[in-house]
Protein backbone atom coordinates (compact mmCIF):
# COMPACT_ATOMS: atom_id res chain seq x y z
CA UNK A 1 0.00 0.00 0.00
CA UNK A 2 1.67 3.38 -0.81
CA UNK A 3 1.09 5.95 2.04
CA UNK A 4 1.72 9.34 0.99
CA UNK A 5 3.64 11.41 4.03
CA UNK A 6 3.50 15.58 3.57
CA UNK A 7 6.37 17.30 4.49
CA UNK A 8 4.72 21.31 5.31
CA UNK A 9 7.60 24.24 6.46
CA UNK A 10 8.33 23.22 9.96
CA UNK A 11 7.35 19.16 9.86
CA UNK A 12 9.44 17.35 12.21
CA UNK A 13 8.68 13.77 11.95
CA UNK A 14 7.54 12.70 8.06
CA UNK A 15 10.72 11.00 7.99
CA UNK A 16 9.91 9.02 11.22
CA UNK A 17 6.37 8.75 9.93
CA UNK A 18 8.08 7.34 6.84
CA UNK A 19 9.85 5.11 8.47
CA UNK A 20 6.89 3.66 10.36
CA UNK A 21 4.63 3.22 7.43
CA UNK A 22 8.00 1.37 5.52
CA UNK A 23 7.98 -1.48 9.26
CA UNK A 24 4.47 -1.83 9.07
CA UNK A 25 4.80 -2.91 5.95
CA UNK A 26 3.72 -0.41 3.69
CA UNK A 27 5.02 1.68 0.42
CA UNK A 28 5.64 5.70 2.13
CA UNK A 29 5.05 8.47 -1.16
CA UNK A 30 7.08 11.62 0.31
CA UNK A 31 4.34 14.63 -0.51
CA UNK A 32 4.95 18.47 -0.87
CA UNK A 33 2.69 21.01 1.46
CA UNK A 34 3.26 23.20 -2.63
CA UNK A 35 1.93 20.76 -4.59
CA UNK A 36 -1.64 19.91 -5.74
CA UNK A 37 -0.24 16.13 -6.35
CA UNK A 38 -1.09 13.28 -4.55
CA UNK A 39 0.51 11.01 -6.58
CA UNK A 40 -2.13 7.92 -6.42
CA UNK A 41 -1.38 7.07 -2.61
CA UNK A 42 -4.20 5.17 -1.26
CA UNK A 43 -3.52 6.97 2.38
CA UNK A 44 -1.84 10.23 3.74
CA UNK A 45 -0.44 10.88 6.82
CA UNK A 46 -0.05 14.56 8.31
CA UNK A 47 3.03 14.49 10.20
CA UNK A 48 4.20 16.47 13.43
CA UNK A 49 6.12 19.42 14.08
CA UNK A 50 5.86 22.83 14.04
CA UNK A 51 4.09 24.37 10.47
CA UNK A 52 5.23 28.15 9.89
CA UNK A 53 6.11 28.18 13.57
CA UNK A 54 2.82 27.78 14.97
CA UNK A 55 2.13 31.14 13.58
CA UNK A 56 -1.53 32.15 13.86
CA UNK A 57 -2.85 28.82 15.16
CA UNK A 58 -0.93 25.50 15.07
CA UNK A 59 -1.59 23.95 11.88
CA UNK A 60 -3.50 26.85 10.41
CA UNK A 61 -1.15 28.04 7.78
CA UNK A 62 -0.54 24.58 6.89
CA UNK A 63 -4.46 23.91 6.69
CA UNK A 64 -4.39 26.21 3.52
CA UNK A 65 -1.30 24.88 1.74
CA UNK A 66 -2.18 23.59 -1.89
CA UNK A 67 -1.98 20.53 -1.08
CA UNK A 68 -4.71 20.72 1.34
CA UNK A 69 -7.37 20.94 -1.14
CA UNK A 70 -6.78 17.52 -2.51
CA UNK A 71 -6.29 16.09 1.05
CA UNK A 72 -9.43 17.45 2.00
CA UNK A 73 -11.53 16.27 -1.46
CA UNK A 74 -9.83 12.64 -0.76
CA UNK A 75 -10.78 12.49 2.82
CA UNK A 76 -14.21 12.90 1.75
CA UNK A 77 -14.33 10.84 -0.77
CA UNK A 78 -13.34 8.02 1.91
CA UNK A 79 -9.23 8.20 1.61
CA UNK A 80 -7.99 6.99 5.27
CA UNK A 81 -6.00 10.22 6.82
CA UNK A 82 -4.35 10.04 9.49
CA UNK A 83 -3.32 13.88 11.50
CA UNK A 84 -0.09 12.98 14.36
CA UNK A 85 0.07 15.67 16.36
CA UNK A 86 0.34 19.45 14.22
CA UNK A 87 -1.50 17.18 11.90
CA UNK A 88 -3.91 17.00 14.28
CA UNK A 89 -4.20 20.31 14.90
CA UNK A 90 -4.38 20.74 10.81
CA UNK A 91 -7.18 18.74 10.55
CA UNK A 92 -9.25 20.63 13.52
CA UNK A 93 -8.21 23.91 11.27
CA UNK A 94 -9.59 22.18 8.01
CA UNK A 95 -12.58 21.02 9.82
CA UNK A 96 -12.06 17.55 8.76
CA UNK A 97 -12.54 16.53 12.10
CA UNK A 98 -14.62 18.25 15.13
CA UNK A 99 -12.81 20.87 17.85
CA UNK A 100 -9.71 22.67 18.41
CA UNK A 101 -6.42 22.76 19.82
CA UNK A 102 -5.25 25.59 22.60
CA UNK A 103 -2.52 25.74 24.40
CA UNK A 104 -1.05 23.38 27.34
CA UNK A 105 -3.59 24.15 30.41
CA UNK A 106 -0.59 24.62 32.49
CA UNK A 107 1.59 26.66 29.56
CA UNK A 108 4.29 24.15 29.24
CA UNK A 109 5.64 22.26 26.73
CA UNK A 110 5.39 18.36 27.63
CA UNK A 111 7.20 15.50 26.54
CA UNK A 112 6.42 12.33 28.11
CA UNK A 113 5.62 8.68 27.07
CA UNK A 114 1.84 8.64 27.47
CA UNK A 115 -0.90 5.63 28.43
CA UNK A 116 -4.12 5.77 25.73
CA UNK A 117 -7.59 3.78 25.70
CA UNK A 118 -8.40 2.64 22.36
CA UNK A 119 -12.18 4.28 22.21
CA UNK A 120 -13.16 3.58 18.71
CA UNK A 121 -11.52 0.22 17.23
CA UNK A 122 -13.14 0.37 14.35
CA UNK A 123 -11.90 3.55 12.71
CA UNK A 124 -9.53 2.62 9.18
CA UNK A 125 -6.46 3.56 11.47
CA UNK A 126 -7.36 1.52 15.05
CA UNK A 127 -8.96 -1.86 13.28
CA UNK A 128 -5.86 -3.98 14.99
CA UNK A 129 -6.18 -2.80 18.24
CA UNK A 130 -9.31 -4.46 20.59
CA UNK A 131 -11.95 -2.09 22.09
CA UNK A 132 -10.97 -0.52 25.47
CA UNK A 133 -7.39 -1.83 24.63
CA UNK A 134 -4.50 0.17 26.77
CA UNK A 135 -1.32 1.58 24.83
CA UNK A 136 1.43 3.65 25.47
CA UNK A 137 3.38 6.21 22.97
CA UNK A 138 5.15 9.16 23.57
CA UNK A 139 3.13 12.46 23.54
CA UNK A 140 5.40 15.95 23.35
CA UNK A 141 3.49 19.14 22.45
CA UNK A 142 2.84 22.75 23.49
CA UNK A 143 -0.39 23.45 21.82
CA UNK A 144 -2.34 19.68 22.40
CA UNK A 145 -5.27 20.97 24.70
CA UNK A 146 -8.48 19.59 22.72
CA UNK A 147 -11.45 21.82 23.23
CA UNK A 148 -15.20 21.87 21.72
CA UNK A 149 -18.60 23.28 22.62
CA UNK A 150 -20.62 21.18 24.72
CA UNK A 151 -22.89 20.34 21.93
CA UNK A 152 -20.33 19.07 19.75
CA UNK A 153 -18.23 17.19 22.82
CA UNK A 154 -22.00 15.58 23.62
CA UNK A 155 -22.21 14.36 19.87
CA UNK A 156 -18.66 13.23 19.36
CA UNK A 157 -18.91 11.04 22.26
CA UNK A 158 -22.36 9.81 21.58
CA UNK A 159 -21.42 9.10 17.73
CA UNK A 160 -18.05 7.23 18.72
CA UNK A 161 -15.90 9.47 17.34
CA UNK A 162 -13.56 9.77 20.63
CA UNK A 163 -11.12 7.40 19.02
CA UNK A 164 -8.38 7.73 22.03
CA UNK A 165 -8.19 9.32 25.60
CA UNK A 166 -5.64 9.81 28.27
CA UNK A 167 -5.21 7.26 31.27
CA UNK A 168 -3.79 8.44 33.92
CA UNK A 169 -2.79 11.72 33.84
CA UNK A 170 -4.59 14.33 31.24
CA UNK A 171 -1.16 15.74 29.89
CA UNK A 172 -2.48 19.39 28.88
CA UNK A 173 -5.96 19.79 29.91
CA UNK A 174 -8.06 18.08 26.97
CA UNK A 175 -12.01 18.08 27.36
CA UNK A 176 -12.75 14.58 28.64
CA UNK A 177 -9.17 13.24 28.69
CA UNK A 178 -9.85 13.29 24.52
CA UNK A 179 -6.52 12.38 23.22
CA UNK A 180 -7.78 11.70 19.74
CA UNK A 181 -10.76 12.26 17.53
CA UNK A 182 -12.07 10.67 14.21
CA UNK A 183 -14.79 12.06 11.78
CA UNK A 184 -17.92 11.00 11.12
CA UNK A 185 -17.23 8.21 8.78
CA UNK A 186 -13.76 7.47 10.82
CA UNK A 187 -11.64 7.48 7.66
CA UNK A 188 -10.00 10.70 9.05
CA UNK A 189 -8.28 10.24 12.58
CA UNK A 190 -6.21 13.15 14.49
CA UNK A 191 -4.52 12.19 17.78
CA UNK A 192 -1.74 14.34 19.43
CA UNK A 193 0.80 11.77 21.31
CA UNK A 194 2.95 10.19 18.19
CA UNK A 195 2.15 6.72 17.16
CA UNK A 196 5.08 6.45 14.92
CA UNK A 197 7.46 7.05 17.40
CA UNK A 198 6.59 3.76 18.97
CA UNK A 199 7.43 1.26 16.26
CA UNK A 200 10.60 -0.32 16.65
CA UNK A 201 11.62 -2.25 19.42
CA UNK A 202 14.94 -0.13 20.98
CA UNK A 203 13.05 3.07 19.89
CA UNK A 204 10.26 3.31 21.66
CA UNK A 205 8.34 3.92 24.96
CA UNK A 206 10.04 1.62 28.17
CA UNK A 207 7.54 -1.35 28.80
CA UNK A 208 7.56 -4.24 31.99
CA UNK A 209 9.40 -6.29 29.43
CA UNK A 210 12.21 -4.16 28.41
CA UNK A 211 13.56 -0.79 27.92
CA UNK A 212 12.49 0.87 24.74
CA UNK A 213 10.81 -2.27 23.86
CA UNK A 214 7.78 -0.57 23.15
CA UNK A 215 6.07 -0.97 19.48
CA UNK A 216 2.02 0.23 20.07
CA UNK A 217 2.42 2.83 17.73
CA UNK A 218 2.79 0.20 15.05
CA UNK A 219 -0.83 -1.12 14.65
CA UNK A 220 -1.71 2.34 13.46
CA UNK A 221 0.38 2.02 10.48
CA UNK A 222 -0.78 -1.92 10.03
CA UNK A 223 -4.26 -1.00 10.48
CA UNK A 224 -4.83 0.86 7.42
CA UNK A 225 -2.72 -1.71 5.39
CA UNK A 226 -4.67 -4.51 6.54
CA UNK A 227 -8.08 -2.99 5.84
CA UNK A 228 -6.82 -2.05 2.22
CA UNK A 229 -6.11 -5.22 1.44
CA UNK A 230 -9.42 -6.95 2.70
CA UNK A 231 -11.28 -4.25 0.83
CA UNK B 1 -2.99 54.01 2.10
CA UNK B 2 -5.61 52.93 4.27
CA UNK B 3 -5.59 49.95 6.84
CA UNK B 4 -7.94 47.67 8.27
CA UNK B 5 -8.25 46.60 11.71
CA UNK B 6 -9.36 43.06 12.93
CA UNK B 7 -9.16 42.31 16.77
CA UNK B 8 -9.54 38.70 17.58
CA UNK B 9 -10.39 37.39 21.24
CA UNK B 10 -10.47 34.10 22.72
CA UNK B 11 -14.05 33.38 23.57
CA UNK B 12 -14.77 35.01 26.90
CA UNK B 13 -16.00 31.18 28.41
CA UNK B 14 -12.21 29.91 27.51
CA UNK B 15 -9.27 29.59 29.54
CA UNK B 16 -7.10 32.38 28.35
CA UNK B 17 -3.36 30.16 29.90
CA UNK B 18 -1.68 33.72 28.21
CA UNK B 19 -3.41 36.00 30.17
CA UNK B 20 -3.68 34.13 32.88
CA UNK B 21 -0.11 34.44 33.12
CA UNK B 22 -0.18 37.70 32.62
CA UNK B 23 -2.46 38.23 35.70
CA UNK B 24 -0.58 36.50 37.93
CA UNK B 25 2.72 38.34 36.70
CA UNK B 26 1.05 41.61 37.69
CA UNK B 27 -0.15 40.48 40.87
CA UNK B 28 3.98 39.14 41.84
CA UNK B 29 4.43 42.60 40.99
CA UNK B 30 2.80 43.96 43.85
CA UNK B 31 0.14 45.74 41.40
CA UNK B 32 -3.62 45.56 42.87
CA UNK B 33 -6.69 45.44 41.26
CA UNK B 34 -6.05 43.48 37.86
CA UNK B 35 -8.41 40.92 38.07
CA UNK B 36 -8.20 39.21 35.02
CA UNK B 37 -5.88 39.98 31.79
CA UNK B 38 -6.88 39.05 28.45
CA UNK B 39 -4.72 38.71 25.42
CA UNK B 40 -5.90 38.78 22.02
CA UNK B 41 -5.02 39.26 18.07
CA UNK B 42 -4.69 42.32 16.16
CA UNK B 43 -4.17 42.16 12.57
CA UNK B 44 -3.51 45.26 10.28
CA UNK B 45 -4.35 45.01 6.75
CA UNK B 46 -2.93 47.84 4.22
CA UNK B 47 -4.86 48.10 1.08
CA UNK B 48 -5.24 50.11 -1.70
CA UNK B 49 -8.89 51.09 -1.34
CA UNK B 50 -11.60 50.72 1.27
CA UNK B 51 -15.14 49.93 -0.55
CA UNK B 52 -18.43 47.38 0.72
CA UNK B 53 -16.82 44.56 -1.52
CA UNK B 54 -13.08 44.88 0.34
CA UNK B 55 -15.08 44.88 3.60
CA UNK B 56 -16.91 42.14 2.66
CA UNK B 57 -13.91 40.40 1.72
CA UNK B 58 -11.99 41.17 5.28
CA UNK B 59 -15.32 39.77 7.14
CA UNK B 60 -14.77 36.52 5.46
CA UNK B 61 -11.23 36.44 5.93
CA UNK B 62 -11.23 37.64 9.41
CA UNK B 63 -14.12 34.78 10.22
CA UNK B 64 -12.22 31.95 8.45
CA UNK B 65 -8.68 32.42 8.28
CA UNK B 66 -7.47 35.32 11.32
CA UNK B 67 -10.11 33.66 13.67
CA UNK B 68 -10.83 29.42 14.53
CA UNK B 69 -15.01 30.62 15.76
CA UNK B 70 -14.26 27.00 17.81
CA UNK B 71 -11.98 29.25 20.18
CA UNK B 72 -11.84 32.72 19.32
CA UNK B 73 -14.08 35.62 18.11
CA UNK B 74 -13.81 38.44 16.02
CA UNK B 75 -14.80 41.63 17.93
CA UNK B 76 -13.86 44.05 15.75
CA UNK B 77 -13.02 45.03 12.11
CA UNK B 78 -12.35 48.93 11.72
CA UNK B 79 -10.66 51.42 9.08
CA UNK B 80 -7.86 53.64 10.01
CA UNK B 81 -7.54 55.95 8.08
CA UNK B 82 -4.27 57.42 7.05
CA UNK B 83 -4.32 59.90 4.79
CA UNK B 84 -4.35 62.79 7.28
CA UNK B 85 -1.71 61.82 9.37
CA UNK B 86 1.19 63.96 9.29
Amino acid sequence: MRIGVVTFPGSLDDRDAQRAVRLAGGEPVALWHGSHDLDGVEAIILPGGFSYGDYLRAGAIASLSPIMTEVVDAANKGMPVLGICNGFQMLAEARLIPGAHTRNAHQQFIRRDQRLRVENAATDWTTGFTQGQEITIPLKNADGRFIADDETIKRIEGEGQVAFRYVGVNPNGSFDDIAGVSNERGNVVGLMPHPEHATEPGFGPDTPAAMSSGVDGLTFFTSVIQKALVK
Amino acid sequence: MPTIVVEVMPKAELLDPQGKAVTGALSRMGRQGYHEVRIGKRFELTVDHVDDAVLAEVKELADDVFSNSVIEDVVSITVLDNTVSA
